[in-house]
């Protein structure tokens, strides 16, 4: 068993970098997510395993970092919550066209704009949809936990260099102000130059003797070779939608009734699905752990067994919700509660929520 | 065993850190802990509260609308959280400060006087510990023992040589919580 810390959301994320073997972590400090940045700054990780931290200028400065560290095959991390990571943006859109691996990590708060700094998840549609412009997808994951933050951060760098893409952690500011029993894995030493080479030969460190010029970029002036790096780009989502799904189940063997909700959302569901079992009704949880790829068999294969209708829990005005309608279509009765700006749902509520939208609606 | 907890006062009165060391308690004893604060900008010299789960099962909602057990220190958190305990729930409070008591009769209530007795013991800054100590009394969810090992493990290296001390104003609680 790897060793038991209390830590802040924050912390085990922060933590999780240095051990994953992180090589840089650009960032720019937010609320609710600084302690990422303070955490890291206070580890003296240079110390630990020589990974590289940096306060950048702005969140658009270390986006584009991450664009140069995740070029020559090193691990390259930020972290930011929503107006920073709306900052970040152009430059993932880039990343995803020029095919780099990186970890960004979204500590959501109330929106839009500058919003607040209290818990939110109304960034959904940024994260699943491509908030940047251009054909592109981006692996989201949704950890519920402390013990996920952590995690997380391995799980997020494997599919960013098995598919070379960036990965995003889409998490809010509860799961990451709170704190929870979290047991931290041992230390993953960072790669070797010599190792970076071996295993990504397309990372730009240096050119060969004989070899060829290696090119990060997401330009093509030649439309039909744009259209063909395009269809390389839909074939890796298409490969990424058919294996990498992950979700959870909780309580649907018997349910009549399926609560759809992701992070903290989904804590405060589990909670409300107690107290709705503790009155007879059979209700179980879905919760998508990746965001994208959505768990679209899972809710089919929910259906087939019997469910009779679908709450999308979420802290936005219905987001996720779309997806859940597009994969059920007219099939069954699919509604939304959400609370936001800020604002978090009772357990209470949510199980009112279901018995008005739902069960009796 | 589940616990759920609400720990509310003003910032400044250690509100936080004891809930801190109440979650490492428990993991001290392999349970599973949740500390969820306020989190704002009306933290600061305002109100600090957090919610503290201790439970033998996984941990569902970090936030709740209503909790075995109120620890108020505090005029404004006994006006917002005296009526979140549930029926048959503890609410512990030092009446140092508080102008209006508590009035439910539906719950068990107990006084502290945290403040005066950490000042007696020459420390103000022990108050937490002695309020910790009086709810410890009331609920020994958490075994003394492994509050001390919690101490260790969350305070610094340099701060060790204040945990007999810390003790001490947790035994004091421990003494001197009354029902109400």
């Amino acid at each position: 068993m790897g060793e038991l810390k209390l830590m802040k959301g924050n912390e085990a994320l922060a933590e999780a970098a240095i051990r994953a073997g992180v090589d840089g972590y650009f960032g720019y400090p937010i609320t609710p997510q600084s302690e990422v940045i303070e955490y890291l700054m206070a580890e003296k990780p240079h110390d630990r395993t020589g990974m590289v931290v940096l306060q950048a200028e702005s969140e658009v400065a270390a986006i584009n970092m991450l664009y140069g560290a995740g070029a020559t095959g090193k691990k390259a991390m930020t972290s930011s919550s929503s107006p920073g990571i709306s900052l970040m943006q152009e430059g993932l859109s880039y990343l995803a066209g020029a095919e780099i691996p990186c970890v960004v990590a979204n500590i959501v708060r109330g929106g839009p704009g500058l919003g607040d700094i209290q818990p939110a998840q109304s960034d959904y549609f940024q994260s699943v949809k491509g908030g940047g412009h251009g054909d592109y997808r981006l692996p989201v994951l949704a950890p519920a936990s402390v013990q996920e933050m952590s995690d997380f951060v391995p799980l997020s760098f494997d599919l960013a260099f098995k598919y070379r893409t960036p990965v995003l952690i889409v998490s809010d500011g509860l799961i990451g102000q709170m704190m929870e029993k979290v047991e931290l894995f041992d230390t993953m030493p960072r790669l070797t130059d010599e190792e970076v080479t071996a295993r990504y030969p397309w990372g730009t460190n240096g050119k060969p003797k004989g070899g060829e010029r290696r090119i990060m970029t997401s330009l093509d002036l030649d439309p039909h070779k744009l259209e063909k790096h395009n269809f390389h780009l839909q074939d890796k989502y298409r490969t990424l939608e058919e294996d990498e799904v992950k979700y959870e189940l909780i309580d649907c063997d018997d349910a009549d009734y399926v609560i759809v909700a992701y992070g903290s959302s989904s804590r405060i569901a589990q909670k409300s699905i107690q107290l709705a079992r503790k009155e007879g009704i059979k209700v179980g949880l879905l919760r998508p752990i990746t965001l994208w790829p959505f768990p679209k068999k899972q809710i089919n294969a929910l259906i087939k067994q019997g469910v009779k209708g679908f709450l999308s829990v979420e802290m936005s005005a219905g987001q996720m919700v779309e997806d859940i309608l597009l994969t059920v279509g007219d099939r069954t009765k699919v509604a939304h509660f959400g609370r936001y700006g800020g604002v978090i749902h009772s357990p209470e509520e949510v199980l009112e929520a279901l018995k008005q939208k739902i069960i009796g609606g | 065993m589940t616990e759920e907890i609400i720990i509310a006062g003003f910032g400044g009165q250690g509100v936080l850190s004891m809930g801190k060391i109440l979650a490492y308690s428990g993991i001290m004893q392999d349970q599973e802990v949740s500390w969820m604060p306020s989190y704002g900008p009306e933290m600061r010299g305002g109100t600090a509260n957090v919610t503290v789960i201790v439970s033998d099962e996984r941990i569902s909602s970090p936030t709740l609308t209503c909790y075995d057990t109120a620890i108020i220190l505090n005029q404004q958190s006994m006006d917002k959280f005296e009526s979140t305990v549930k029926p048959g729930g503890v609410l512990i409070y030092d009446p140092n400060g508080i102008t209006h008591f508590p009035t439910r009769t539906d719950i068990t209530i107990y006084t502290i006087e945290g403040a005066k007795l950490a000042a007696d013991m020459g420390n103000t800054k022990i108050f937490n510990m002695v309020v910790l100590g009086a709810y410890l009394k009331v609920k020994p969810i958490v075994q003394l023992e492994n509050v001390i090992k919690g101490l260790k493990k969350s305070l610094p290296e340099r701060y060790h040589k204040l945990i007999p001390l810390n003790e001490d104003a947790i035994t004091m609680g421990m003494k001197n919580v009354v029902t109400s």
